[in-house]
């Protein structure tokens, strides 16, 4: 696999996770249990959609057809999203939310500080400047387990269940395949197994404040980052994909 | 005669102003991250990735730059380094301070800087949101006063 062809996977699966998520965050806009909560959610769709712009858009340059982030979000299939199942998951209740969040954010922050080494000049770029309102989302969102987690007995069920939901899909974030390893050995972007530790050492610590337990995980469900999706991505993409296919070419 | 384009661009850029706290200049706020002259090109850097402002920035340069007979300036993004509020200058601070936003503190003081409310000057404040109402604030309030307040985060 060549240089060219594995960095344009690669960015387009960063672009997905956030573009996705950001979609799914934004469907609490005017629903979120309180104001503060309302404008949190919101912010972090709009750091998402933010780093989605500029992942997509190298993604397209890199590609070299003409496409930029606007064609690739509102022209694609679900078969040619590479985003993780993670984040196509339901928002459910504000747990669930929080939940996919946390495991997200966690997740995203670690693997935006090894990016900052890659020694492509703008992807590491990217990443240094996503970096700083990544690690705004991680704490917004592990502060709110431990206060769902450690609150009343029905905050705390739900917390569980969200987490129970969210478990299946945390394997597939540290998934390596021919593309992490010919850009592992370029130096563009290590492989995701390194990330593990730190990354389990994150969880606990919150679940530890959280005095939520911390069983061992599912069998993880992998498939996103090679096209495979739930139902839910369809439906995602059917709302937001709507006005540019029913109108293609509009602008104003 | 070089350095007199790069004097005029600030100059006109000094007049830009931010489109959501427009007290404040886009210089002022270290948007404006380079001037080159040759060939002549304004470089500017996003606040926040998703900020919306960043589209208005640029046609407002876009425009200012059009109508003082400088269309042949290019305005280029640039990322890195990444923005941070260590950039906004001295008197941005004060006019952030005057129209009712508490400024950021610069990085090398941020650990012990007492948050001021803007309103009354008291420091008996405390933070209600870390998101508030543009990427860039924090909500936060008084006190003393009760009366809540803005305040540019430190990024």
């Amino acid at each position: 696999m060549d240089r060219e062809a594995a960095l344009f996977e690669y960015l387009v699966r960063l672009g997905d996770d956030s573009l996705i998520l950001s979609q799914q965050l934004s469907g609490w806009c005017g629903h979120a249990p309180t104001l503060e909560v309302d404008l949190s959610v919101a912010n972090i769709a709009l750091d998402l959609l933010g780093q989605a712009t500029l992942l997509l858009d190298y993604a397209g340059e890199v590609e070299g057809k003409q496409r930029d982030a606007d064609k690739l979000a509102f022209g694609r299939d679900a078969l040619k999203f590479r985003n993780c199942l993670l984040v196509e998951q339901p928002n459910g209740d504000f747990a669930q939310t929080v939940a996919r969040q946390f495991i997200f954010s966690t997740w995203q922050k670690l693997l935006y500080e090894s990016l900052i080494q890659s020694s492509d000049s703008k992807l590491a770029g990217i990443a240094a400047k996503s970096l700083k309102e990544i690690t705004y989302h991680a704490d917004w969102a592990a502060e709110w387990v431990v206060r769902l987690g450690d609150g009343t007995d029905e905050s705390r069920e739900r917390m569980t269940n969200g987490l129970d939901w969210m478990w299946r899909f945390v394997g597939e974030l540290f998934e390596t395949d021919e593309i992490d390893s010919t850009l592992d050995k370029l130096g563009i972007a290590g492989t995701k197994e390194s990330l593990r530790a730190d990354f389990d050492a994150a969880l606990k610590a919150t679940l530890d404040a959280a005095s939520l337990p911390l069983e061992p995980l599912p069998t993880p469900i992998f498939g996103g980052r090679i096209g495979h999706h739930s139902e839910h991505l369809g439906h995602i993409l059917s709302e937001m994909q709507f006005l540019p296919r029913a109108y293609p070419g509009a602008t104003w | 005669m070089i350095t007199v384009l790069r004097d005029r661009i600030m100059k006109i850029l000094a007049d830009v102003p931010d489109p959501e706290i427009p007290v404040i200049s886009i210089v002022d706020l270290g948007i404006v991250r380079e001037v080159t002259e040759d060939p002549p090109t304004v470089f500017i850097t996003p606040t926040y990735t998703g900020c919306p402002a960043t589209q208005v920035i640029k046609s407002s340069v876009r425009e200012a730059l059009d109508s003082a007979a400088l269309s042949h300036v290019e305005i280029k993004t640039s990322l890195s380094p990444p923005w941070t509020t260590d950039w906004i200058s001295e008197s941005g601070r004060k006019k952030l301070h005057d129209y009712g936003i508490a400024p950021p503190p610069t990085r090398d003081t941020a650990a012990q800087a007492a948050v001021t409310c803007p309103q009354c000057g008291s420091t008996d404040t405390q933070e209600i949101s870390r998101f508030g109402s543009t990427p860039c604030k924090a909500l936060w309030q008084c006190r003393s006063c009760s009366e809540p307040f803005d305040r540019f985060k430190c990024h």
